[in-house]
């Protein structure tokens, strides 16, 4: 058993077999520009949420203060691929809001730079 | 049609930038990070595999060599509505399409050296030189390192003119801040004139 794919089950099983059972096999989300530095924020609902896991579920008790694709991969426990998977499909039904694509990707402007440099400049 | 939901938009999402901490092994990126973040750092990671542009699924995955990487990070909340990551970034060469996707949208990279180790920068500085991302050059100086100046530094790693080489003790969060506003200020000079605020 001291072959390749020993070490394949020892090391990889684990963290692969359930997180892609958790995403349906899927690693590409839909919305797949979400960066790791994406804001999340759940869109307060009074309804009980069906039809998602409990990451999902766990993911939108955390996210009543915006975090990050990163900081909520990082809470959940799973690779970022896994997580953009979940957050997609939270995206997709209109459980959680986040910028705009557009937005996501480009550099930063002038004036976005200026306030980041005066808040850094003030800690 | 990109799902998003802008119609709920009582809810306020904040607008959030990314600087990447970058350099060779040990240099001192995650020092970096916590010295300056909010929070002590994060870490999450990455799973790439060997086939990994282009996969949809990962049936037959068994086949396929995976590696997982790990990144740190920070948080530093400039205002309700706006917040800065500081990613470390793991310094080999063979995880380069891992940086694309975090180099996107960045304001730009701090390159750490270690005076010590030079070489083992280069291949940041390298990266970031090619996919024209603003970059500074923060030496770290670690005890007993020999002092070198800036310009020694520069020619010793063929640095280009016009990125700033700065020093910095990891450390000490008002040197990592330094090489934060240096970053900042240089990524300005960089935004193409008339571009849109
Ligand atoms: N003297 C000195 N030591 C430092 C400085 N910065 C970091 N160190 C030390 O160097 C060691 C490595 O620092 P890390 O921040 O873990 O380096 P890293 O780049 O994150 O390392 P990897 O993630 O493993 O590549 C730690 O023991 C730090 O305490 C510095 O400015 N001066
Ligand atoms: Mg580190």
């Amino acid at each position: 058993m001291a072959d390749n794919d020993a070490e394949w089950f020892d090391e990889a099983a684990g963290p692969l077999v359930r997180p892609y059972a958790m995403t349906g096999g899927r690693t590409r989300p839909g919305a797949s520009w979400l960066d790791v530095a994406t804001q999340v924020v759940t869109v307060p609902s009074t309804v009980e949420r069906v039809g998602i896991g409990p990451e999902q579920h766990a993911i939108l008790e955390m996210c009543h203060r915006a975090l990050s694709v990163a900081e909520i991969a990082h809470y959940v426990n799973v690779p970022l691929v896994v997580v953009k998977v979940l957050i997609s499909d939270l995206i997709d039904r209109g459980d959680v809001v986040v910028r705009p694509p557009a937005q996501a990707l480009r550099a930063p402007g002038r004036e976005l730079l200026q306030a980041v440099l005066d808040g850094v400049r003030a800690l | 049609m990109v799902s998003v939901h802008s119609n709920q938009s009582s809810t306020v999402v904040p607008e959030s930038v990314k600087i990447l901490v970058a350099g060779g092994f040990g240099v001192g990126k995650t020092t970096l990070v916590a010295s300056v973040s909010e929070i002590p750092p994060l870490s999450t990671e990455e799973l790439l595999t060997e086939a990994s542009t282009g996969v949809d699924d990962l049936a037959g995955i068994e086949g396929k060599t995976t590696t997982t990487v790990a990144l740190d990070f920070g948080r530093i909340t400039i205002s309700p509505r706006l917040v800065l990551y500081l990613f470390g970034t793991p310094g080999q060469d063979r995880f380069w399409f891992m940086w694309d996707e975090l180099a996107r949208g960045a304001i730009g990279a701090i390159v750490l050296i270690d005076t010590r180790r030079l070489d083992t920068s280069f291949a940041a500085i390298d990266f970031f030189e090619r996919r024209e991302v603003p970059f500074i050059v923060a030496v770290n100086n670690f005890d007993g390192s020999h002092h070198y100046e800036p310009d020694e530094i520069r020619s010793a790693l063929a640095i280009k003119e016009g990125v700033p080489i700065v020093n910095a003790d990891a450390r000490q969060r008002d040197s990592s801040k330094l090489a934060l506003i240096k970053l900042i200020e240089h990524a300005m000079t960089k935004i193409p004139e008339g571009a849109p605020a």
